[in-house]
């Protein structure tokens, strides 16, 4: 019997290292299975590398966004598509009951996420608790008041809606194009803070047009978000009425002298939840993100978002917050002690949640609105 | 004599017909049956109610976007036409055809940009701080409020119609019979009454259509009046942006776009009208 000797030939080596490179990919990709896709229906930002980016890569998801432009566009988006379009739905707290009406969302398990963490102001938010059930969890907020061009106003002028009236700033008021946000700003200068500058009646609606239309002669225009921030940096406009931190805040980033501050009157705070899409799979996954988001290395990646700041709802995330940047903690007020902390000011009952008009139809408030664009 | 039936130019008329019926008389019909539907938890359901033409009819708000825009399209058509004019004239009858080629290349080559983007640039040169105010203020002069004011819009407006306006004069012009002219100089006319009762009246249909466009592009403008005028006051096309921002009113959107078809259409009729009537 012939003795078969097992003799690595040169051109046996390098046809075997040919083939083991020519099938690498092959491997490697059978290995490395496909990415989970997680739809995203959000504000724009909240899918963007940075802050998913660390999370899809550790976990082999990948986001596919459909952002969107406020909270009536939202709601039309998930109105016009099949149920389980949208796995992660992240809307304004005010919407969450409507969502939850519509049956766009499904029910939370309460017990996944980390409430004791919270600030016990944001534990029951109003609208994401139904009894005891859980639809919704508030993962940032941010404040709105006077933003102003630190050139044009002193910081103690700003501390009154009134500067808006200010001579130095006539023709040069902006609004940012949104009805609640004003007109709740303008319910709070006419006192209107209990309950809330949303819950008034036709008496106190009509002092507050009233008030809204002597505003007029000091108004350069009305923009949306990328003519907001334009026109701020240029200095066209020096005092912003609708927005706060989540404008400036960016502008400040890149040296424009702006700022924004809560006048005594009060703010009006938007905030931002997580629910999951009613007909979603991968509850595992987005149940692992939110906590990701809840966590305070989440919570860092949300306070610093690069399309708008925010603040965080949780100890945790204020802590990190005043390790990872102390100037951007003590620029939020993210630090005990600042006259602008939140959690301070929404105890002292400066800060109110946006909300849906109670006592008018959203239709009121917005046909007001166009009267005075208009006149 | 008999003609023979022929089905050869009606083939032809077909392909037109498909096209308009696909992308004009459709969507049309679509929009005037959605004016008469309801918005019921952000959706549209199909409906025959008056609530919507009730609603926009019956409000200020709509008359005086309704006025302002047509009051702005009516001036952006009338300045257009007056400051093409003296170059139109000159390419028609005092340049070169090679000169009058290369110009009219140059006025087509901003088309190639987008106009959103044009009206981002004039956002920076119209600032109380930008390039012009700041020449104005080496002359004594200014600062003026340009940007978010009626003038950034006109402004804004003037960079969308003006280069196809100045095209469709020069060819308008070029195209008069050159021995009118000449007619009209051996008979003793001033250069003021060849101009006025020769050269603009022969050149009548191209100065009214350049017109015309200018109207229509301006009247359904969204940009210059929001991004150059500031949304002050609105204008149809932002109030149906507006209408729709708010509560998905696409119905009442509706309802403000077919008014300015309306307008548009009556407009155009009575402009073409001018354009090919009868000479008195």
């Amino acid at each position: 019997m012939k003795k078969q000797t097992s003799v690595l030939t040169r051109r046996g080596f390098i046809t075997g290292v040919a083939g083991a490179a020519l099938s690498t990919p092959m491997l490697s990709r059978a290995w490395a299975a496909e990415p989970t896709v997680i739809n995203m229906l959000a504000w724009y930002g909240h899918a963007e590398p940075d802050i998913v980016g660390e999370f899809e890569a550790a976990n082999n998801v990948k986001f596919v966004p459909k952002y969107y432009a406020g909270g009536d566009n939202m709601l039309a988006l998930i109105a016009q598509s099949p149920p389980g379009t949208y796995d992660l739905i992240l809307s304004d707290a005010e919407f969450v009951q409507q969502l939850n009406a519509a049956g766009y969302i499904e029910q939370m398990d309460a017990s996944l996420y980390p409430f004791d963490d919270f600030f016990p102001e944001y534990q029951n938010f109003p609208g994401h608790w139904v009894d005891d059930d859980l639809w919704s969890v508030m993962v940032r907020y941010g404040l709105l008041g006077v933003s102003y061009n630190t050139e044009a106003l002193t910081r103690e002028e700003a501390m009154s809606y009134n500067c808006f009236w200010n001579e130095k700033v006539k023709g040069k008021v902006g609004h940012f194009d949104w009805h609640l946000p004003n007109l709740g700003q303008m319910s709070l200068l006419m006192g209107n803070d209990k309950p809330s500058p949303f819950d008034i009646s036709e008496d106190a609606w009509g002092a507050v047009q009233e008030k809204t239309m002597s505003l007029k002669p000091q108004v350069g225009g009305y923009f949306d978000y990328g003519g907001t921030f334009s026109s701020l940096k240029n200095g066209e406009m020096l005092a912003m009425c609708g927005i706060g931190d989540w404008i400036t805040g960016v502008l400040e980033k890149d040296g424009a002298p702006v700022a924004s501050v809560i006048p005594e009157e009060g703010g009006v705070q938007w905030t931002e939840s997580y629910s999951i899409g009613k007909g979603t799979t991968k509850h595992e996954i987005i149940n692992k993100f939110i906590q990701y988001m809840l966590s305070p290395e989440g919570q860092v990646k949300s306070i610093q978002m690069a399309a708008y700041p925010g603040l965080s709802p949780t100890k945790s995330g204020w802590k990190a917050i005043q390790e990872a940047n102390p100037t951007e903690a003590a620029r939020s007020g993210m630090v005990v002690g600042s006259d602008q902390d939140p959690i301070k000011m929404y105890q002292e009952g400066r800060v109110h949640i946006r909300d849906i008009p109670r006592q008018q139809s959203l239709e009121d408030w917005n046909d007001f609105w166009s009267e005075y664009k208009t006149a | 004599m008999k003609t023979r039936f022929s089905v050869y130019p009606y083939v032809w008329r077909v392909p037109l017909l498909i096209w308009q019926g696909l992308f004009f008389i459709g969507p049309l019909a679509l929009m005037v049956a959605m004016s008469f539907w309801l918005v019921k938890n952000y959706r549209m359901e199909p409906d025959f109610v008056f609530k919507n033409w009730d609603k926009m009819m019956s409000r200020g708000y709509f008359w005086d976007a309704y006025w302002i825009t047509l009051w702005r399209a009516s001036l952006a058509a009338l300045l257009a036409t007056l400051i093409a004019f003296p170059a139109s004239y000159t390419l028609a009858f005092k340049v070169s055809d090679t000169v009058r080629r290369w110009a009219v290349f140059f006025l087509i080559v901003p088309f190639f940009t987008s106009y959103l983007v044009r009206a981002y640039a004039w956002q920076v040169l119209l600032a109380e701080s930008g390039p012009i105010n700041a020449i104005l203020g080496y002359l004594g002069l200014g600062p003026f409020t340009m940007l978010n004011t009626g003038i950034g819009a006109m402004v804004g407006y003037m960079t969308l119609v003006l280069p196809l306006v100045v095209i469709l004069q020069t060819f308008s012009l070029a195209a008069i019979d050159r021995n009118l002219i000449e007619a009209a100089w051996n008979l003793g006319a001033s250069a003021r009454a060849t101009l006025f009762k020769v050269i603009i009246p022969s050149a009548r249909v191209g100065l009214i259509i350049g017109a015309v466009f200018a109207f229509i592009l301006s009247y359904g403008d969204f940009v210059s009046p929001f991004y150059l005028g500031g949304s002050k006051p609105p204008t149809m096309s932002i109030l149906i942006i507006d209408t729709t921002k708010s509560g998905q009113q696409w119905p009442r959107a509706a309802v403000v776009a077919i008014m300015m078809i309306v307008t548009l259409f009556t407009v155009a009729f009575v402009a073409v009208g001018a354009a090919y009537g009868r000479r008195k």
